[in-house]
């Protein structure tokens, strides 16, 4: 079953470039000419399935988005349909459309709910595990990092059914306590909020666990310096230790804004407990529509582009940032 | 699967460790009610729905909707007896087929990882620096675009709707080679792969027996990363899989709640399957713990 892994044929590695290029004076002294082939060897399997399983589609996509299905005559008849060239007008058709505009504010509303109170619950809970005189770290470390485990279709099926109101304990409480008309978080104003909640339960913990990270990283002697002078606890996390993350926060920034742009299996997931979604609440949602239940997949093909382009540009940051800092190791 | 093997050799000098690594408590530091109160309220909801899943799996589907919530009942053995009926045992074939998805999945990528990573960052040779950067722009692509692309593709080798359409695309991992590089750096001297070779060894027997070893704990983070995003990732085995006997757990459980709707019974059979689901991952986690201290921002692994 490994064939297709460790047999890439050989047939797609690129050659190196010329025996006669340039080496860099840093290369070992002794590498033979052969030897030269042994990384592209390494390389292979994943240059490969990188080809194939992620270059090939997006190229694929991008030649999709610019075509259109062609009825010839009534349409009957294997031969009756042809591509063709259209241009923009998929993309026109696309940012025209009502029903995608709305899923994509809908999705902007929910990143603004979600990224910031995760973010900031997550920042407040790596600072209290790494204050001195918090007490049992371990317990809630691991607790609050255990949803990251649970995948999104599981985590939306258990809060969908918290939020049922024949199920859950608050509306139970709510009922020894009189409150009859609590509206259902899963009624068409409130279920924006039910999902970024499930969100939230999920990514919360990882992101603490980065923070937390980070903080571990910075030598402790600057806080007893702080102490020295002084310092409160609060002072020095939010003048010293927020400052010292702040690489870590941007990061946790950017991968949750990617990731509440393509929220898909949550809004699916929670579909058959209530009325309030429809088959295009999320972007995502809306190319499956179009390209599963429609059949257009020119038009979804527009649209994955769209999205891909709109992930780039907020990504862009995320490499300026990261390639200036990761390497620096190495020879 | 000589992976495996490997990376359990490299777990070993880990756990031993990291033991002695721990910082000793500080018992003169007087505990603080206020922090450790909103860091336990913390806890407390992100065990919630853990603990409401536990106890709901022992209602039988009358109790559900008519006994409290965190009443518990004891149905959970009849529950599992009837989830374990349900279309002959449907249920634990979703589980092998996640198994197979995700542990074997995660396991073959892990090692292509290494072997992409290891190179990039042992060896210097023309064209490096654009393999790697094509590589790493692969790392802003989201899955979950490609995967309607990736079906039209593998639909066309009629490749749609087997085991093969979601195992294959989720086997190469920009972001495992970015990490599995970053590691290869840190932890593999330059100066033991170079005498190595002086004494004759071959570059795939160097690597093998010398870098991945070396590179051990850095793995189990890329596997562990894989692992999850392949378990976690909903839309390609829903876009790929027609026949549920290919499922995974994810895309089966949301199939029964779909049926949930008109058929309440089954509610009780999500909810138990639900459960037996996530006790592994869970399982996993609290052993594996360690491996994730996670730096996004130096891109790191930390050890």
């Amino acid at each position: 079953m490994t064939a297709t892994v460790d047999a890439p044929r050989g047939d797609t590695t690129p050659a190196p470039r010329h025996p006669l290029a340039p080496r860099s004076p840093k290369g070992p002294k002794r590498r033979r000419a052969k030897g030269a082939l042994t990384p592209w060897m390494m390389l292979a399997p994943g240059i490969v399935l990188f080809t194939v399983f992620m270059a090939a589609p997006i190229f694929y996509t991008l030649a999709l988005s610019f075509q259109k299905e062609q009825v010839k005559g009534l349409g009957l008849g294997g031969d009756s349909r042809t591509r063709e060239f259209a241009g923009l007008e998929n993309y026109v058709s696309t940012f025209s459309d009502p029903e995608f505009l709305a899923s994509v504010g809908r999705v902007l509303v929910y990143g603004l709910i979600l990224v910031p109170t995760m973010l900031g619950l997550a920042l407040l809970f790596a600072l209290l595990l790494d204050a001195r005189r918090t007490g049992a770290k371990g317990f809630s470390r691991v607790s609050i990092f255990l949803p990251y485990a649970v995948p999104a279709v599981i985590s939306s099926l258990l809060w969908g059914f918290l939020y049922l109101p024949a199920v859950s304990p608050f509306y139970w409480i709510f009922e020894q306590l009189g409150w009859d008309d609590v509206p259902s978080l899963l009624s068409p104003g409130l279920v924006i909020f039910a999902i970024a909640n499930i969100g939230l339960w999920g990514g919360v913990g990882f992101n603490m666990i980065v923070m937390y990270t980070s903080l571990k990283a910075v030598p402790s002697d600057i806080y007893e310096a702080a102490r020295i002078d002084g310092a409160s606890e609060v002072q020095i996390a939010w003048r010293i230790k927020v400052p010292i993350i702040m690489p870590a926060l941007i990061m946790t920034a950017l991968f949750s804004m990617i990731a509440t742009l393509q929220v898909f299996a949550e809004p699916m997931t929670l579909r058959p407990l209530t009325n309030s979604l429809s088959t295009s609440w999320s972007p995502l949602m809306f190319v499956y529509r179009d390209a599963f239940t429609r059949d257009d997949i020119y038009s979804a093909a527009a649209t994955s582009i769209i999205i891909a382009l709109a992930t780039f540009a907020i990504s862009f940051l995320f490499l300026r940032v990261v390639q200036r800092r990761a390497f620096g190791q190495e020879d | 699967m000589s992976v495996t093997t490997e990376t359990r050799a490299a777990l070993v000098p880990e756990l031993a460790g990291s033991a002695s690594r721990r910082a000793p408590k500080d018992a003169r530091v007087p505990i603080a009610v206020g922090s450790t109160g909103v860091l336990l309220l913390g806890a407390i909801y992100c065990l919630l729905p853990v603990a409401w899943v536990l106890i709901a799996s022992t209602k039988d589907a009358s109790e559900l909707f008519s006994t409290f919530t965190f009443a518990p009942s004891t149905h959970l053995w009849d529950n599992i007896v009837d989830l374990t009926a349900y279309r002959d045992g449907l249920y634990w074939r979703w589980m092998l087929n996640t198994a197979l998805y995700a542990g074997i999945g995660a396991v073959i990528s892990t090692y292509i990882s290494a072997l992409s990573g290891f190179a990039l960052a042992k060896y210097v040779f023309p064209g490096k620096a654009t393999v790697f950067r094509i590589l790493l722009m692969g790392v802003l692509v989201p899955g979950v675009i490609l995967a309607i692309p990736q079906y039209l593709l593998l639909a066309q080798v009629g490749l749609t709707n087997t085991y093969w359409s979601v195992l294959l695309p989720q086997l190469i991992s920009p972001y495992g080679i970015y990490l599995a590089r970053i590691y290869a750096a840190a932890a593999v001297p330059t100066e033991i792969v170079e005498s190595a070779r002086t004494e004759g060894a071959r570059e795939l027997y160097i690597f093998h027996r010398i870098a991945l070893p070396m590179m051990g704990p850095g793995l189990v983070t890329i596997f562990l990363f894989q692992f999850v995003a392949v378990w976690n990732n909903f839309m390609l085995p829903y876009i790929m899989l027609g026949d549920d006997r290919l499922f995974p757990i994810t895309v089966g459980l949301s199939g029964l709640l779909n049926q949930g709707a008109s058929l309440p019974a089954m509610y009780t059979l999500v909810i138990t399957g639900a459960l037996l689901s996530i006790v592994p991952l869970i399982a996993l986690f609290l052993m594996l713990q360690r491996y994730w201290r996670v730096d996004l921002a130096a891109g790191a692994v930390k050890a």
